[in-house]
């Protein structure tokens, strides 16, 4: 058996009430792990907690309870030093290319800040593993005196990836690495995940809204819903045969590059929803989940976990 | 059939100038926008559609000298020379813009709620009672949960795709003739997606309002829109009917894109 990359369990975060109103409990219960080389794909409702959950593991945000470990190491007590040595191993991809690179900062500082601050490589040899990521992520290593607003989105996407691989990571957690870019580069920002990940053996954490994009990158697939993963499996699995109904309501919804089919699936009549009562305990489907308690794990196939109340007799409420 | 247009756009040049070096990235497009149409533009990273919106809307990114040359017609009046306080009339409650970074676009210091009753106050002359009443609504239009608690939150406090609903909140709130959506719902999942693009249809419906929709999903462009612009360095290559450019494009590269487009192979339907 391959040893464990990173383990998550029951991991919580609440934000904590102010002005008297209620605790967002963003996270809850989030458990599973991750094996060397492998991806994950975290999709789910906006607001359901995925960049929480993200943030939580990289301990760049509080968690309220759970753990989180990372090569075998208890990494939620850490602090100081220990966390900083650990943090190496784990990096962040951020969705917006625009804002997340310094606009003041040449392409080569900002390639050698993160090797100055985890003494990664002696200094003589920052110029050559500028270098280096430059060429690892398909991008001209001349190019490395200029500023980030002179590259277009994905080649701004590109440096970004460049930066979270500068000290040899072995998890990066991807937060809509691609959804601001078009679809042509889109898909160079996926080869060129696919070919790192086959070189260096990386893990992702992928966090995206696009399913199509999140099927060709992610080996298994965690579904979020209200701050809980509902249904965890293989992503072939999942795709074929979706068993949580928001994830079923999730792959209906895909948008389809056919006017009329798309035109037809935007007349139907919406599922109501109503927002203005409190609703951060109920499912989509009516069920009070802070009276009726969470729903347990049923194990739909091999390597295929689904949490609902309504499983599996829910399966045919959605059509 | 010829009602005159809501927005007539004539030559448009936009050029950046930094030092000496000036750069023309949108270079001479025209295109109408009749009253309750909409119209989709797509193209590649770079190939000039914020700065094309950002230019009818005379708002430039920051700090950054952009010239526009041609013409811009709203309802026949001229809006390149228009003096700033009437074109701040303009803006807001007869065009609205959803700016693709949602964050540099918020106020971080002010509450949501606070910055949305501030539109409705200013453009709709709405009361403060009123504004908050109308800005939970539209928040719950929008899809966010406990909208009258989550009224008090801090634009950190909400998640990216929270925020981007904030926006489109913000510009429906004074109900414009046109709406600019510059990537409206890159940061939703598909099914708050097709909760925001049912809410832009019906105000389409309700109100007659006009949208131009930029975006390079074309899963969405398909639904939204009656035709499609596909712009490629600053110009517009190719113009049709969304059916025609989804099923015959005449330009290579409006099919090189459509090639691109990851699709999600069919599922049985149940
Ligand atoms: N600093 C904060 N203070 C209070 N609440 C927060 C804070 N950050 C996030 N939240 C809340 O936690 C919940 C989960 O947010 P999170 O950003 O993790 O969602 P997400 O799944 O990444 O959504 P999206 O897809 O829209 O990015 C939301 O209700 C959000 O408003
Ligand atoms: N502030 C700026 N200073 C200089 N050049 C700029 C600035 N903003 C945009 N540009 C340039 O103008 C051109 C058009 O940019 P624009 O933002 O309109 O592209 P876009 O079509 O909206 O792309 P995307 O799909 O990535 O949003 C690009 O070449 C870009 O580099
Ligand atoms: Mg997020
Ligand atoms: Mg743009």
């Amino acid at each position: 058996m391959k040893p464990q990359l990173l383990q998550v369990r029951d991991l919580c975060v609440t934000f904590p009430s102010r002005l008297g109103r209620p605790p967002v409990h963003a996270v809850m219960d989030v458990s599973f792990d991750m094996l060397p080389g492998e991806t994950l794909g975290l999709v789910g409702e906006s607001g359901s907690g995925k960049t929480t959950t993200g943030r939580a593991i990289l301990q760049l945000q509080p968690s309220s309870a759970g753990t989180v470990s990372l090569l075998g190491h208890s990494i939620t007590a850490l602090g100081g030093g220990a966390l900083r040595a650990m943090r190496r191993h784990m990096q962040l991809v951020q969705q917006n290319p625009y804002s997340s690179l310094h606009p003041r900062m040449t392409v080569a500082r900002i390639l050698a800040e993160p090797l100055t601050v985890h003494r990664s490589v002696p200094r003589t040899q920052i110029p050559e593993r500028v270098a280096e990521l430059m060429n690892l992520v398909g991008m001209d290593p001349a190019e490395v005196s200029r500023y980030p607003h002179e590259f277009s989105g994905g080649q701004r996407q590109r440096i970004v990836i460049a930066r979270a691989l500068a000290v040899n990571p072995n998890l990066v957690i991807c937060d809509e690495p691609v959804s601001a870019l078009d679809v042509r580069t889109q898909a160079q920002i996926v080869d060129l995940l696919h070919s790192l990940q086959a070189k260096l053996g990386l893990s992702y954490l992928f966090i995206a809204h696009d399913l199509a994009v999140v099927r060709a990158v992610a080996h298994r697939v965690a579904v979020m819903y209200g701050g809980r993963i509902v249904e965890l499996g293989a992503a072939a699995q999942i795709y074929r045969n979706p068993a949580h109904p928001y994830t079923r309501a999730l792959l209906d919804a895909v948008p389809q590059p056919d006017p009329a089919r798309q035109r037809a699936k935007l007349a139907e009549a919406a599922p109501e929803t109503n927002f203005s009562v409190p609703s951060s305990a109920t499912c989509a489907f009516g069920t009070d989940h802070a009276a009726t308690g969470t729903a347990q794990w049923h194990e739909v196939a091999p390597d295929h976990f689904v949490s609902c109340h309504f499983w599996p007799h829910g399966s045919g409420c959605q059509r | 059939m010829t009602a005159p247009p809501l927005l007539q756009v004539r030559d448009l040049t936009a050029t950046f100038t930094r030092g000496s070096s000036a750069t023309r990235v949108v270079q001479g497009i025209s295109f109408d926008i009749a009253p309750g149409e909409a119209v989709g533009f797509v193209g590649e990273s770079g190939c000039g559609k914020s700065v094309t919106a950002r230019a009818i809307m005379r708002l430039a990114p920051e700090g950054t000298p952009l010239t526009v040359g041609g013409s811009i017609r709203y309802r026949g009046q001229e809006l390149t020379d228009l003096p700033e306080p009437a074109m701040r009339d303009i803006r807001g409650r007869r065009i609205a813009m959803v700016f693709q970074d949602p964050m540099s676009s918020l106020n971080p210091v002010m509450t949501i709620g606070a910055q949305i009753d501030d539109m409705l106050r200013r453009h709709g002359g709405l009361s403060r009672q009123a504004a908050r009443r109308r800005t939970i609504e539209l928040l719950g239009l929008v899809g966010i949960r406990d909208p009258a608690l989550r009224a008090d939150d801090h634009p950190h406090q909400f998640s990216g795709g929270m925020r981007q609903r904030v926006l489109i909140a913000i510009a429906v709130s004074c109900q414009p003739d046109l709406l600019i959506a510059d990537e409206p719902t890159t940061a939703l999942d598909v099914t708050v997606q097709a909760q925001i693009l049912r809410l832009l249809l019906r105000l389409r419906r309700e109100l007659g309002m006009a949208l131009m929709l930029i975006t390079h999903d074309f899963g969405v462009i398909a639904g939204m829109v009656e035709r499609v612009h596909v712009m490629r360095e600053g110009n517009i290559v190719e113009t049709g009917a969304t059916d025609t450019i989804f099923t015959a494009p005449t330009h290579p590269y409006t099919s090189a894109l459509l090639a691109a487009v990851p699709r999600l192979s069919e599922r049985g339907t149940a």
